[in-house]
This record gives C-alpha cells, sequence and structure tokens, in this order.
C-alpha cells in the first residue's frame, strides 16, 4: 500500500516532537517532508537564554541533527517559508517555490516576538528574543557596543537581560508594570528578584511607558532626508525621559504566528483554533505548538505543548484514542544562580487562603494558595526545592487539611526523603556534586550517567529519565535529586510531571479511569477491559496486566477469574523469589501465637526438606528460605496437614497482624490483644489488596507491637480501643492518623473490615494506605467509615463477600494438584 | 519420537501456559520455552543476563519477558535486554510442528553468554 504523504510547516520544537511521537507509534505510516524557514536543524530554542550568557553553545542545543532526518527518511527543507497552502490541491508552496502534496499536514508555526508599534521600532539593533538569528544579532552588538536596553520585564526580558549582562554590556530593563515578571510572581517576591538582579549589576526602570526609539545615522546619509543606514541610539519614555542604547531588545511578548493559517482560510481565533484531537477546521490539517489556541488557550511553555505533541501524533498515526484536555503549566526562571518558581493561582483571591514564609535575610520567599484544602498556586522565589511537589498536590487534587501546618517547609518535613537535601539553592548543591556521585542508590546510577543520557537522549519528562536510566525506577527515594538534575540540564520546566498521568505506557486512562470503566460498563475480563478502553499493546506489559487483574478480582469477586500469568512470580507461585531462584515460604501463626505441635511441624519439614536456613521475621512467624521450587506443593503438604495456611509473606495482600502479650499475662495490658489480633487475622487473611497490609495491636499505649506504623494499628486502652490507619515502616516511615475510638471487639471488627474494603475499592495498584490516604485525606475516610453507619456496613458487608472466594488456603489448592505445571519442568533431558 | 538428531520434542504448545513458560533441564543448564498470547513459542536460556534470574518465572507481555528479579526486559525474539540494559540471554532454536514443540539444544551464534 502507497504511504500516505505528511507535511510538517514549521521545524521547532512542538513540531518535530510530534514527528518523533509518530514514527514511536507508526513508524511505516507516511512520507514526511518538513519546512522551516530557520537554517538549523530543530534544535531546543529554550536553552537561546544559556547560549546569550555564554553557559551553552549553539552545537550542545540541537535536538535533531540532519543526519536524524536523514535516518529516519524525511525529506528536510531548511531556510525554506511556506507561503501558501492550497487545500483544494492539497500541496503547500514555499518562497523559493518548492512544492509539496500532502494527505495531512501538521502546522506548528511557533509564535513570534511582538514588536511594539512605535517610531523607530524598524531600526537597525532592534531585535527579538526568538531564534538563533537574534542571539547571534546580540552577541555581534555585545562586542561592538555598550549600552543595550531590554524592553519588557517577563522571563524572556529578563533572561535576555541576564546574557547581555554576561557579556559585558551595561543593561537597562524597562518594564511597564510596578513590579517583575507581575504574571509569575507577588510583588514581595519579584522585589526580592530585583534586588538580587541589581546585584548582578543590572538596572531596572519600573512604570516607564516607551515612547519611541531614536535613532542615528552610521553612514552620512546619503540622499538628504532618505535613510541611509540608520542604528538605535537611544530610547525615550512617555515622561520626556532617555537612555542611550546601542541595542534594544523587545520582549514584550509573543503572539501566535498564525499568518499562513489565516492566507489559507483556517478559523483562528488568538491562535490556529483546533479542537481535542489538535485537529483544525480543515480535517486533513492538525496544528501543534505556540501558533494553537486550544479551548481559548494559547500556550508558551513546552510541557503542555509536548502533551498536544503526543496527542496529535496519536490520531495522525490512526489510533483515534488520545485527547488533549489542557494543561496546568509551571515556570521558572533561567537565570544562574537564581531560583523562582510559580504555578496556578498564587494570587489567591475568591475563598482562598494564603500561606506566606518570608526570609528576606537569606532571600527567601513562598506563598502558597489554597482554596478547599487543597493547593491552587505556588509562588516561590530562593528556595524552589518544592516547586515540582507542589505541582504534583495541585495536579492531583491532593487534600493538604492534614499536613498544611508542615507544608511551607516541603516535601521533606513530612517525613519523605523523596526531595533529597535541606533547604538553600538545591540546585548549585547537586551540580556541584562529582558525576561519579551516585544518585540512585537502587539501580546504582551516577549523575554522570544521568546528565549524559538526557543529553544523548533527548529527555524532557522524569518518565523518561526513569525509563532511560532507571534512576528513580525502583524505591523513587531519589525523585527529588533526578528531578533537579533534569531541570538543570535541560533548562525550563520540563521536570514538571503531565498534566494526567497514565496507568502506564499501554494506555492513555489513569488508575482512577479504568477503575471506573471497569465498574460502570460491566468489564468482567481483561480482554475486555483492552478492548473497551483502547489498550495500545495486544496484552499490556507487566506493569497494567497485574493492576487489572486487581481490580477486575476487586470489582467482581465472585465471577473474576483470577489470571495467573497476570500475577508477579511471588503471587503466582505463592513463596517469596530469591536471588537463586529458589523460594521462601512463611507459614501464617495467627497473631504470632504457635503450638508446640505447629513448631515441631515446622521443624520436621525443614529437616525434611533440607531447609538451609530459618529465620523468625519481623512479622512474628517464621521464614524457610531457600526452598526449590519442585518441592513447594510437598511441602505444603505437610504443613497444611499440620493445620497451617498461607502467610501471604509474598503477596500484595493481608500480611501478617502482629500481637503483644495484652491483658493475658502483661501487667500493664488492658485488653486482651492476642486474641484480638487473631480475630483480625481470621477476618482479614487471603485478601488481595493493591499493595501490602499490615496490621498490629498493642495492649496499651506504651504500644510494643508497633501498631502506629502498620496499615491498620489497633491500641488498646481502659476505655476501650483506639483505631489508626495509614502508617507503615519501610522506606518512608509514616506514623499512622487516629482514626476514632470504639468501645467493643465487634467494632473493631466492623472498622477494620470497612476501612480495608474501601483501600481495596479506591487505592491505585502499589498504592499503599500511606500515600493514599495522604491523596484523598483522612476526613474522607473518617465520613465513609465513621460518620455514615451505612455506609461503614455496607463497606463491611461488600468485604465479607469479596472474603468468601478468597479464604482458599492456596498452599492446599496447590497440593491437591491446582497449576501443576507452575512446579514442574515441561521436560528433563539427560 | 524424534525427528532427526537435532531437534529434540519437548511436549505440545498445550503444556505451556498462554504468557508464560515453562522450564527444560538440561545437563548444560535450565532452558525456558516461552509461549506467547498468539501463541509463537520462544526459547532462551532461563539466566537473566544481569544477576541470572530464571527468565521463565517472569511476566511475559508482546514479545518480551520481565525478569522477576530486577525487571530487566528481555526480547524474546533476540534474546537481548532491552535498552538501557545492556546483555543477552542464549536463545535456542524451536520449531512447532502438529501442535508439538521441538527444541534444539545448540544454542544460536551471537550471544556471548551463550
Ligand atoms: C522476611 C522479612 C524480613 C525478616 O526476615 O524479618 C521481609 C522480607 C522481605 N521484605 Fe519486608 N520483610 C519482612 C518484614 C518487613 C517489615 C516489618 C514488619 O512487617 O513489621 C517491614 C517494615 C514495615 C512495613 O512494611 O510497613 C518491611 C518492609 C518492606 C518493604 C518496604 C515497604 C514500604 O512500604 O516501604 C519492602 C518493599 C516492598 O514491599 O515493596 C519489603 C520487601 C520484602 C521482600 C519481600 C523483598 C522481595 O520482594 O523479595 C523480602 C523477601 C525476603 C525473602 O526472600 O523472603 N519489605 N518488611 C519480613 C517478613 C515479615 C513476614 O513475616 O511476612
Ligand atoms: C529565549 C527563550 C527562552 C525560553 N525558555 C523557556 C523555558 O524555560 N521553558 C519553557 O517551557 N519554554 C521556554 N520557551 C518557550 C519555548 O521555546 C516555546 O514554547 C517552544 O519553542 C514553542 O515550540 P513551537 O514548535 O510551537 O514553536 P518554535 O519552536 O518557535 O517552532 C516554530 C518554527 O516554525 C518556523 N516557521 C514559522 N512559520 C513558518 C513557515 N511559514 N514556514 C516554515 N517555517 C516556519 C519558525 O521559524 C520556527 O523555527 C522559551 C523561548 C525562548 C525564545
Ligand atoms: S530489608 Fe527487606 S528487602 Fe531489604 S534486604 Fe532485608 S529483607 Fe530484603
Ligand atoms: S537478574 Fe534479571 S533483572 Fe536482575
Amino acid at each position: 500500500m502507497a504511504r500516505m504523504k505528511l507535511v510538517l510547516v514549521g521545524n521547532g520544537m512542538a513540531g518535530v516532537r510530534t514527528l518523533e511521537e509518530l514514527l514511536k507509534a507508526a513508524p511505516e505510516q507516511y512520507d514526511i517532508t518538513v519546512f522551516g524557514d530557520e537554517p538549523h536543524p530543530n534544535y531546543n530554542r529554550i536553552m537561546l537564554s544559556p547560549v546569550l550568557a555564554g553557559e551553552q553553545t549553539v552545537e550542545q542545543i540541537v535536538l535533531n541533527s540532519r543526519d536524524w532526518y536523514a535516518a529516519n527518511g524525511i525529506t528536510l527543507h531548511t531556510g525554506k517559508k511556506v507561503v501558501k497552502i492550497d487545500r483544494k490541491n492539497r500541496f503547500v508552496e514555499a518562497d523559493d517555490g518548492t512544492k509539496a502534496e500532502y494527505d495531512r499536514l501538521l502546522l506548528a508555526t511557533g509564535s513570534k516576538p511582538f514588536i511594539l508599534p512605535i517610531p523607530g521600532a524598524d531600526l537597525e539593533g532592534v531585535v527579538g528574543f526568538r531564534d538563533i538569528a537574534d542571539v547571534d544579532q546580540m552577541i555581534r552588538a555585545s562586542s561592538q557596543f555598550k549600552h543595550a536596553v531590554v524592553i519588557g520585564g517577563g522571563l524572556l526580558g529578563l533572561e535576555a537581560a541576564n546574557g547581555l549582562k554576561l557579556r559585558g554590556m551595561e543593561v537597562s530593563v524597562v518594564h511597564i508594570a510596578p513590579w517583575l515578571l507581575e504574571r509569575q510572581m507577588d510583588k514581595p517576591a519579584a522585589k526580592l528578584l530585583q534586588k538580587s538582579l541589581e546585584e548582578k549589576g543590572l538596572k531596572f526602570l519600573l512604570e516607564k511607558q516607551t515612547q519611541e526609539i531614536v535613532g542615528c545615522s552610521l553612514t552620512p546619509s546619503p540622499s538628504p532626508g532618505g535613510g541611509g543606514e540608520r542604528r538605535v541610539s537611544a530610547v525615550r519614555f512617555k515622561d520626556g525621559t532617555e537612555v542611550p542604547a546601542d541595542l534594544v531588545v523587545m520582549a514584550v511578548g509573543i503572539r501566535p504566528n498564525t499568518a499562513l493559517a489565516e492566507s489559507a482560510g483556517l478559523r483562528c481565533e488568538r491562535g490556529i483554533v483546533v479542537n481535542d484531537t489538535m485537529q483544525t477546521f480543515d480535517p486533513r490539517i492538525y496544528a501543534v505548538g505556540e501558533c494553537v489556541s486550544h479551548r481559548g488557550i494559547a500556550y508558551g511553555l513546552v510541557a503542555p505543548l509536548f502533551e498536544q505533541a503526543k496527542v496529535c501524533a496519536n490520531h495522525l498515526a490512526e489510533h483515534g484514542v488520545a485527547q488533549y484536555q489542557g494543561s496546568m503549566t509551571s515556570t521558572k526562571l533561567k537565570v544562574t544562580g537564581i531560583d523562582l518558581f510559580s504555578a496556578g493561582n498564587f494570587m489567591g483571591g475568591e475563598g482562598c487562603e494564603e500561606i506566606v514564609f518570608q526570609d528576606p535575610g537569606r532571600g527567601a520567599y513562598k506563598k502558597l494558595a489554597l482554596k478547599d484544602n487543597k493547593l491552587a498556586g505556588a509562588c516561590l522565589y530562593g528556595d524552589t526545592l518544592d516547586g515540582a511537589w507542589y505541582f504534583e498536590l495541585m495536579r492531583d487534587g491532593t487534600d493538604v487539611s492534614d499536613y498544611r501546618d508542615k507544608l511551607l517547609f516541603g516535601r521533606h518535613h513530612i517525613g519523605d526523603s523523596g526531595a533529597g537535601g535541606g533547604l538553600g539553592d538545591e540546585k548549585t548543591r547537586v551540580m556541584s556534586l562529582p558525576d561519579s556521585a551516585e544518585i540512585c542508590g537502587c539501580n546504582g546510577v551516577c549523575k554522570g550517567d544521568i546528565i549524559a543520557s538526557i543529553r544523548a537522549n533527548k529527555l524532557f519528562t522524569m518518565d523518561e529519565v526513569k525509563s532511560y536510566t532507571k534512576a528513580s525506577a525502583s524505591c523513587g527515594s531519589c525523585t527529588g535529586l533526578v528531578e533537579t538534575i533534569l531541570a538543570a540540564t535541560v533548562g525550563g520546566d520540563y521536570s514538571t510531571a503531565p498534566s494526567r498521568k497514565p496507568m502506564c505506557g499501554c494506555t492513555e486512562h489513569t488508575h482512577d479511569e479504568v477503575r471506573e470503566a471497569i465498574a460502570t460498563q460491566g468489564l468482567k475480563t481483561m480482554p475486555e477491559a483492552m478492548q473497551a478502553l483502547d489498550w495500545k499493546t495486544p496484552d499490556g506489559c507487566n506493569k497494567c496486566r497485574p493492576a487489572l487483574n486487581y481490580y477486575l478480582l476487586c470489582a467482581w469477586p465472585t465471577e473474576y477469574l483470577d489470571d495467573a500469568q497476570s500475577r508477579y512470580i511471588n503471587e503466582r507461585a505463592h513463596g517469596n523469589i530469591q536471588k537463586d531462584g529458589s523460594f521462601s515460604v512463611v507459614p501464617r501463626m495467627f497473631g504470632g501465637l504457635c503450638t508446640p505441635a505447629e513448631l515441631r511441624a515446622i521443624a520436621d519439614v525443614a529437616e525434611k526438606f533440607k531447609v538451609p536456613e530459618m529465620k523468625v521475621t519481623g512479622g512474628q512467624r517464621i521464614d524457610l528460605f531457600g526452598v526449590k521450587k519442585e518441592d513447594l506443593p510437598a511441602m505444603w503438604k505437610d504443613l497444611s496437614d499440620a493445620g497451617f495456611v498461607s502467610g501471604h509473606a509474598y503477596g500484595k495482600a493481608l500480611r501478617t497482624v502482629k500481637t503483644c502479650v495484652g491483658a493475658k499475662w502483661c501487667r500493664f495490658g488492658t485488653q486482651d490483644s492476642t486474641g484480638l489480633g487473631v480475630k483480625l487475622e481470621e477476618l482479614t487473611w487471603g485478601s488481595w489488596m493493591p499493595h501490602k497490609f499490615k496490621l498490629a495491636v498493642s495492649g496499651c499505649p506504651r504500644n510494643c507491637a508497633e501498631a502506629t506504623i502498620k496499615d491498620f494499628g489497633v491500641v488498646c486502652v481502659e476505655s476501650g480501643y483506639e483505631l489508626h490507619v495509614g502508617g507503615n515502616g519501610g522506606i518512608k516511615v509514616r506514623v499512622t492518623d487516629l482514626l476514632c475510638r470504639v468501645e467493643t471487639e465487634e467494632q473493631v471488627l466492623e472498622y477494620c473490615a470497612a476501612f480495608t474494603q474501601l483501600y481495596r475499592e479506591e487505592a491505585h495498584y502499589l498504592e499503599r494506605t500511606a500515600p493514599w490516604v495522604e491523596r484523598v485525606g483522612l476526613a474522607h475516610i473518617k465520613a465513609k467509615v465513621v460518620d455514615d453507619e451505612a455506609s461503614r456496613k455496607a463497606l463491611a458487608e461488600r468485604f465479607a463477600v469479596s472474603q468468601k472466594p478468597a479464604q482458599v488456603d492456596p498452599w492446599k489448592e496447590r497440593t491437591e494438584g491446582a497449576l501443576k505445571q507452575e512446579f514442574t519442568p515441561i521436560a528433563v533431558l539427560a | 519420537m524424534k525427528m532427526n538428531e537435532h531437534w529434540i520434542e519437548i511436549g505440545s504448545v498445550q503444556d505451556i501456559p498462554r504468557q508464560g513458560a515453562r522450564v527444560v533441564k538440561t545437563a548444560a543448564g535450565d532452558i525456558a520455552i516461552f509461549r506467547t498470547v498468539d501463541d509463537e513459542v520462544f526459547a532462551l536460556q532461563d539466566k537473566c543476563p544481569h544477576k541470572g534470574g530464571p527468565l521463565s518465572q517472569g511476566i511475559v507481555s508482546g514479545k518480551r519477558v520481565a525478569c522477576p528479579l530486577h525487571d530487566w526486559k528481555i526480547s524474546l525474539e533476540s534474546g537481548i535486554a532491552v535498552a538501557p540494559d545492556e546483555g543477552c540471554a542464549a536463545r535456542f532454536p524451536v520449531k512447532v510442528s502438529g501442535g508439538m514443540v521441538s527444541l534444539s539444544l545448540t544454542p544460536d551464534e551471537g550471544c556471548p553468554n551463550g
């Protein structure tokens, strides 16, 4: 079949990103032609600032070399400007007459610097700040002249000013508003910024309106009155004052570049109007990037444009599932030594509360705006370490009421090691580490590897860095450091997470959407679910299949046929796989109790099967290590004859119920903690969960069973029982929140069942109770489990229903021959 | 029955779970026989290039298996680890005829670990 023809107009960041996504999705589908009016291949426009500042070279910022276009069979026309689109005969024509036909056309023409319509704006020496040509011109000027004036105190203007200053010019920044970056920052923060920029030697002229750019002739003008070559010499303001200028940079804003689209009669408002699939009013023509207007918004940052690119590619590839629903953006200023972050509606206003932290001495300022207990906006200056975290909280709409008092002090203050070191200039701290410094302890990835990979593979997002380098791909405690390195290496705000997070590479849908669809559309098998939700891969991956298997099992406990092949080996073989491929066996000891007969049975089994090592676990039971897979069923038989069931020490399931001795023996005991622990374990054992789930019961507040770092912990008191939830030890220790107090054991069991079921029904797969509680908020859980009796009873009832089929001992089933092939070789040769 | 001196019949396709694997024990170590969702059959040395994890125990999706120990992804077709990881597990020739799977014990060329 003849390939379709795709033409891209605009050889820039969004357009080429779309091609990269398209080549990933459907490499063979199109013959691709690209027109770009710049003479260069695609480069990282963001890094023009560091180039101007002399921190990077033009070579370093090229994203796609000409070889890349060749290697992908793409016809590249650089230095050619497309001047005409013939929609009827479906071809485009460039200024030099080059024509190209298309079946699909992609417009990514970006935007143009807005040049003030004032006298002198056309003089030699007046430039915008948009492309390599502009930067070249500024660098040339800096070597010949002294005075530079930057009109516009926005991000672009300040980065230009900083660069020119570093190139040795005297720089004044003219700004019409009363403070700098008025769209990104409030006044106090902006004043701190201005102060430190003044310390760098920049001058600021605020609340000044430019009236005219004054010129003088370089060459004595040939004909009287005739222009000759005239160059800028000064800038004059409405109030009559003047400043000398040999170079004027106009950075007052950008305008979506829609000229071409309009000339072709495409509907444009601020930008080229597109729908949620990035399609213009002509179904054959798509548009992405700064030139488009989506739901009335034209974005000016890369992160959202790359989301658009992904969606657009998805439709060009005719997968036709992805939708762009707009983005939340955040900004940073790329001036070395200055840390600034802003996102969302930090100006507060209507129904917003503000939390502010100010330390002018250290030049630090933080302002957070809260609305309905959720973070609505953030404006950080000096200490931007937690910017990415605040952005996540906004994106996920996390309820922050439980730790709003600590919110200002950042992630590490709520006990997460994630964001790395303390306050201060994180970037300088991290970037001054040697390349050999190990960043990711789990996968042994060094700083140098990460930076190299980001450059070589043009990585822009955390997810990409994870999949290319494995940094922060395991326990995640180094995420903060990696984010910093990413941001410092590619510049801009690439590290910000996309505004919605798909479950995995196989789908566009989030965990919540998938659970929702399973319930509402009554999807009952994995193929059905993948079908209905347009999975991109034929049979998913080892991330989404276990998740789907759990979601289906949780939604249809009595009907769903568990899919062994979608379970991680530990759950498929009902033991913990060990480094040498053998397994560990942990029989359940309800509440940690054990009779001499049972102990003897374990000892016999250990001898009979020559178990190399036995250990008392941290979960109050006994672990038998180094068991050969083939031996498991026979070993389980002996154990189950002695009355043991599986301890699920290997599962995303109910693990252990730790207890202390309690009232029966302990002089401080207030209730029968051991007995209650046994009842709780009998209630919950065998249930599958989004993640491991641990209980404990302590007989008094001395809390010997460590109930306050468990998913569900009970602390017995004279008057009854305290119920604690959402704790864990492990990577990120979190102490439980107090759910409520109850009087009877019956109540403990009912509340436990209800809480457990709520977690099973609402948490994302592999989300333990601690992060779940933090995400949905304790208030929400109280409302469903404590305040509303009907809802509590309903939850407990649903738990009971799902426990019936779940409480069949998997070990016994297998000793009776279930899934035999799992444990035997298919053939033994020689 | 044996079809010629190179091919050894090891069992029927049905004996291998879809999206799963079974092990063939040989004097030279274990070989993992995989069956994909669309019933293609592949054979690899049952030894992950990373730290020797048993690939037969991993989750099979598409034409890949994820090692159970540290989640490296190994291509079933080539035996090569998916980037960024590097290394490969030796491939063994397999063929299916009349629903029966036959294996050859001489690994394909080109994999040092072979
Ligand atoms: C055997 C045991 C260590 C011991 O000898 O005591 C153990 C062994 C393992 N733990 Fe653990 N954990 C054991 C108690 C704990 C405890 C203590 C406790 O439960 O009171 C903790 C901290 C408390 C907690 O979980 O909140 C603990 C926190 C972890 C974590 C971190 C969990 C987290 O939320 O951060 C992991 C990793 C994971 O689950 O992803 C883990 C994972 C593991 C795994 C399963 C690693 C793996 O996936 O192979 C280890 C299996 C070893 C093996 O081959 O059998 N283990 N693990 C303990 C078994 C308890 C039991 O009887 O079932
Ligand atoms: C100095 C600077 C610093 C920046 N810093 C950041 C930052 O820190 N973070 C951030 O997220 N974003 C930043 N940006 C913004 C970011 O660079 C843009 O959002 C992004 O480049 C837009 O991509 P695009 O593909 O839409 O447009 P462009 O990248 O501008 O690509 C459009 C291309 O199309 C070409 N073109 C236009 N019309 C035609 C035609 N008719 N025929 C042929 N070719 C045509 C243009 O010459 C241009 O090469 C910065 C921008 C600048 C200029
Ligand atoms: S702490 Fe847990 S996971 Fe780590 S080595 Fe010990 S048992 Fe294994
Ligand atoms: S041994 Fe296979 S991933 Fe480590």
